[in-house]
């Protein structure tokens, strides 16, 4: 094993090198990821070591047996070794032990039931066509797209679908589990060491806009998350300006979505201007370190509430282009997009 | 008696062959139709993804073509051009005169060849079947894949899922009764004890696919309630039946590759298969693990630690028997004396190329980190290692090895190499990359993806790989144009180091096949005869009258009737604003139409004595002159 310490530190260096830090399994951010990932480096230096073996081999032969011109004579006919047959029947073996061992002690590890840790905060993630929702049970908070967690801390996952499945991956902190109909429940956990933004997944071929069912985990201090608990649970930023696009707003948005923690058909809309995404795909900023600019919100959701198949083909939204005047579009997008939290003001640099 | 029978010309020839050669090339052809339709596919999904938030296509359209891409690359691009060798070569390495049943053999073609053809219409009755190619539900259920595409995914393949699992059976039957006398078991050819393990996996894994494709039929055509929730139907159960036939469905595609492999090597390194025996076990013991480990795709499911561990275990079990195959067609070639011919050059390259999708499947086998790998382009690139580095390679150094024995001519060994070169390294370029692109969290079968993850440059490399390989198959048909060109004057061994039965006869084969039985001395049986300085096998039989099967169009019919069938059952609850249309499939009478000619043409086949007819010695004496 000594000797193999210089080409597995090679791979970490090498490997780790991979990848944005808040998308790459190669980039490890929470303790789930990380064993995962010392797993994924045990399991390529074992298979470097075999595959170096083999091409070793084949390129030797290859070369020293080649037939060269003139060459007629033919070879010894041998029809075995027993030495040989039993080496590379038994290598391989102790080869896969080796794997094996950690393999089980994982699975295990990872199969971890946190709901009832009373450290530990539960979260039942939904999957939708085409976008996720969390609640949090314990906390009567319900949410859409941005996944807000306590960095450092068991987040307990409670995992289902509302129509076909989907699987809830965010690589950079853990692997996936599939969201399944009733029957089927799965519970998993995440955790982030640091505060930071990640990318989340559908991995799950669900439909059309598969590709596009993306969320994002927010890890927030302590503090954060308790200021954006209390935040969420208050109620919701009263309607500004005209009465007529109030009336608007709740005759055509809230009929379907939410703004308090009630549950809803489509995305809670409470806190909508800090959300690091419209409809989850359509990114407000590329990564933490830039602000969330309240005109890209704006806009994105202008597109998204006018055009939303172009946006996300499959997906259930109405497009309101007709059914909304420009003051009543203008007046929903502008309340929305500067509905923010005050607790996540710093981390959206807002 | 055996009574005259007439003897079909031209296209009637074909379509009632009971030959066994003819069916090969049959099988051939309809497989090299579907590997194009399939091919072109992967070129369209390639083209979307050469670059972030490309819109060559939409999202629906993509998800239509890597759902028929898998379908019909697994089921008709592989399995037809595998059974085409079978069904060429099987025969001839044991050294008998046809298949045990000739015209359940014709059978099992034209109904996996309407069955095929009943999938792909749905390109142009314009409902395609959306939801990948393993259908997991709910997303295949009426409720969200209400148009008629998965109708015809689950009636499609259970036709030609019929064809094939008749195959099987017919290739155990031969295999068990047909051997020529001396050929043991453990004298067959690897090709030939592949060809048997992978006949019986066939028959043990489409039932189940078929079962599960029966149940799903049910449930969108006539609202059957397996795998709807609300009504206590569950959508794990139809997983769990999609992957007992869909793991041993890829033993079934990989084995019959390392038995070509095993043959070729051997042919080309002048010496006998390094560790038979232990080849023979190993191909035995990975088909029977093949039906261990099905939950190893489903371990992101939650299937709970224990399921999750075994399954694991067994999984990471089958390197075993894997790694035993590997060093010993790197011990055949030592102390060999290797010719580098195109079917070699597939062959050799096929090792190492295997070796790599065979770890990155182990590293799959790791549940915990399987996590991460599961669902991504981890193991796009691990399959299709395994499928394009393992089985197309195999199957294009199976093809150039054959291809004499089959048409009488050799393809052009020049062209057959820069074909190789443009394929395998194309081949590396369009999937070593896609490990990484999974590892940095790229999902699988996304029609489109975000600029900026890393996913980019990889992506467009990805694609100018996969360009290089369909300008590599291209080369390979233009090959097969210019030697169809060729005057056929190829002695029975063209290679020079034929080891096994098939080159002792003449190329092509006569429709006997063998004039007279040989009498089988020894494994490599025709190498042993060569270096006992013999020129021909020793006969079991003195030459004599030789008896024949009778064409027949009935296989022909039949499937006809199932495809009239598939349809009428398909369209029985549409609405064609037509009186007579919406009374005809309506009251299901298309359908009872289709199934009419199926049992009718079957009941003809009961009730009608058809003997064969007899080659008398004269006839075999005059071909003989004339070859």
């Amino acid at each position: 094993m000594k000797r193999l310490l210089p080409l597995f530190a090679g791979l970490v260096l090498l490997l780790s090198a991979c990848g944005r830090s808040d998308l790459s399994t190669l980039n490890p951010q929470g303790p789930v990821a990380d064993k995962q990932f010392d797993l994924m480096l045990l399991a390529i230096t074992i298979m470097t070591i075999v595959v170096v073996a083999v091409f070793g081999i084949a390129i030797y032969v290859v070369i020293r047996y080649r037939r060269r011109p003139g060459q007629e004579e033919i070879p010894k006919q041998i029809e075995g070794n027993h030495k040989l047959e039993v080496i590379w029947t038994v290598i391989p073996i102790l080869l896969l032990i080796i794997l094996a061992v950690p393999t089980v002690k994982y699975v295990f590890a990872f199969a971890e039931d946190y709901s009832g840790d009373p450290d530990a905060v539960n979260v039942k993630v939904t999957g939708h066509q085409f976008w996720w929702e969390f609640e949090y049970t314990d906390l009567g908070i319900n949410t859409a797209h941005d996944l807000v967690i306590p960095k450092g801390k068991k987040i307990a996952i409670e995992l289902r679908t509302a129509d076909v499945l989907h699987s809830f991956w965010v690589p950079a902190i853990a692997g996936k589990m599939d969201t399944n109909p009733q029957g089927n429940v799965n519970k998993m956990f995440i955790e982030a060491y640091e505060a930071g933004l990640y990318r989340g997944k559908c991995a799950e071929f669900c439909g059309q806009s598969h590709a596009l069912m993306e969320f994002k985990v927010k890890s927030v201090s302590e503090e954060t998350f308790k200021a954006w608990v209390a935040e969420m649970k208050a109620e919701p930023k009263a309607f500004e300006g005209d009465l007529k696009v109030a009336e608007s707003f709740k005759q055509n948005c809230l009929t379907c979505h939410a703004i308090d923690n009630a549950p809803a058909l489509g995305p809670n809309l409470k806190g909508f201007g800090s959300r690091e995404a419209v409809a989850g795909i359509m990114l407000n900023r590329e990564t933490a370190d830039e602000p969330i600019e309240q005109a890209v919100v704006e806009e994105h959701l202008r597109q998204w509430i006018t055009e939303p198949q172009k946006v996300k083909p499959g997906n259930t939204m109405p497009a309101f282009k007709e059914q909304l005047s420009e003051e009543e579009l203008d007046g929903i997008v502008k309340y929305l997009a500067e509905y923010k939290l005050e607790s996540l003001k710093e981390f959206n640099k807002q | 008696m055996a009574h005259t029978v007439k003897r079909h010309r031209g296209i009637m020839d074909w379509l009632t062959t009971v030959d066994h050669k003819k069916i090969g090339i049959l099988y051939l052809l309809a497989g090299a139709l579907f590997f194009g339709i399939g091919g072109i596919e992967a070129i369209l999904i390639r083209i979307q993804l050469i670059k972030p938030m490309n819109d060559f296509v939409d999202a629906q359209t993509f998800n239509e073509l890597i759902t028929m891409h898998g379908t019909t690359m697994i089921f008709l691009g592989a399995m037809p051009i595998i059974l085409a060798l079978m069904n060429v070569i099987v025969p001839l390495q044991i050294g008998a005169r046809d298949v045990a049943f000739p015209f359940l053999n014709a059978l099992g073609f034209w109904t996996f060849f309407f069955g095929g053809i009943l999938l792909n219409l749905s390109w142009l009755i314009g409902s395609v079947p959306d939801a990948g190619w393993t259908s997991y539900l709910p997303l295949a259920s009426v409720d969200y894949s209400n148009s008629h595409g998965v109708d015809f995914y689950t009636i499609g393949l259970q036709i030609s899922g019929l064809g094939t699992l008749i195959g099987g059976i017919n290739f155990l039957a031969t295999i068990i009764n047909m051997r020529a006398p001396g050929m043991s078991f453990m004298r067959m050819p690897m090709f030939t004890w592949a060809s048997f393990i992978t006949s019986a996996l066939i028959l043990f894994a489409f039932p189940a696919v078929t079962v599960g494709l029966i149940l799903l039929m049910f449930d969108r055509l006539f609202g059957g309630n397996f795998f709807y929730v609300p009504n206590g139907g569950n959508v794990v159960l139809w997983q769990h039946i999609f992957w007992i036939f869909g793991h041993p469905e890829v033993y079934i595609l990989i084995l019959p590759a390392f038995g070509i492999i095993s043959d070729v090597v051997s042919t080309f390194s002048r010496k006998r298969l390094f560790g038979y025996s232990s080849m023979v076990f190993a191909t035995v013991l990975i088909g029977f693990l093949g039906f261990m480990v099905w939950a190893h795709h489903m371990f992101a499911v939650g299937l709970g630690p224990v399921a999750n561990a075994l399954f694991s275990i067994a999984t990471m079990l089958i390197a075993v028997p894997t790694g035993i195959k590997i060093f010993n067609w790197l011990f055949t070639m030592w102390g060999g004396s290797i010719q580098f011919t195109a079917a070699n050059m597939y062959a050799i390259s096929f090792i190492p190329t295997f070796v790599m999708g065979g770890v990155t499947g182990v590293m799959l086998a790791s549940a915990p980190a399987d996590f991460q790998f599961h669902d991504t382009y981890f193991v796009v690139a691990h399959f299709h290692y395994t499928i394009v580095g393992g089985l197309v390679l195999g199957l294009f150094a199976g093809l150039h090895y054959w291809w004499p024995k089959m048409f009488g001519r050799m393809l052009n060994e020049p062209l057959g190499k820069v074909t190789f070169w443009l394929f395998w390294i194309g081949f590396q370029l369009t999937f070593f990359i896609q490990h990484f692109l999974g590892l940095l969290g790229m999902q699988r079968r996304v029609f489109t993806y975000l600029p900026n993850q890393g996913f980019d440059k990889m992506n467009l490399v990805s694609t100018i790989g996969a360009i290089m390989m369909g300008v590599g198959v291209i080369l390979f048909l233009v090959n097969v144009v210019i030697t169809s060109t060729k005057p056929k004057n190829l002695g029975n061994d063209p290679w020079g180091d034929g080891r096994t039965l098939e080159w002792t006869i003449p190329s092509p084969v006569p429709e006997y096949n063998f004039k007279q039985t040989p009498l089988v001395r020894g494994y490599d049986a025709w190498w042993k005869e060569k270096m006992e300085g013999n020129t021909e096998m020793p006969a079991a039989e003195p030459v004599g009258s030789i008896h024949m099967p009778s064409p027949s169009i009935l296989p022909f019919m039949m499937s006809v009737g199932l495809f009239v069938a598939g349809f009428g059952f398909m369209f029985a609850k549409d609405d064609f604003g037509n009186t007579a249309l919406n009374f005809l499939f309506g009251n299901h009478l298309i359908a009872a139409f289709g199934l009419l000619i199926t049992f009718g043409c079957m009941f003809l086949r009961s009730v009608k004595d058809d003997h064969g007819y007899h080659i008398e010695p004269e006839e075999l004496e005059q071909k003989g002159v004339k070859a």
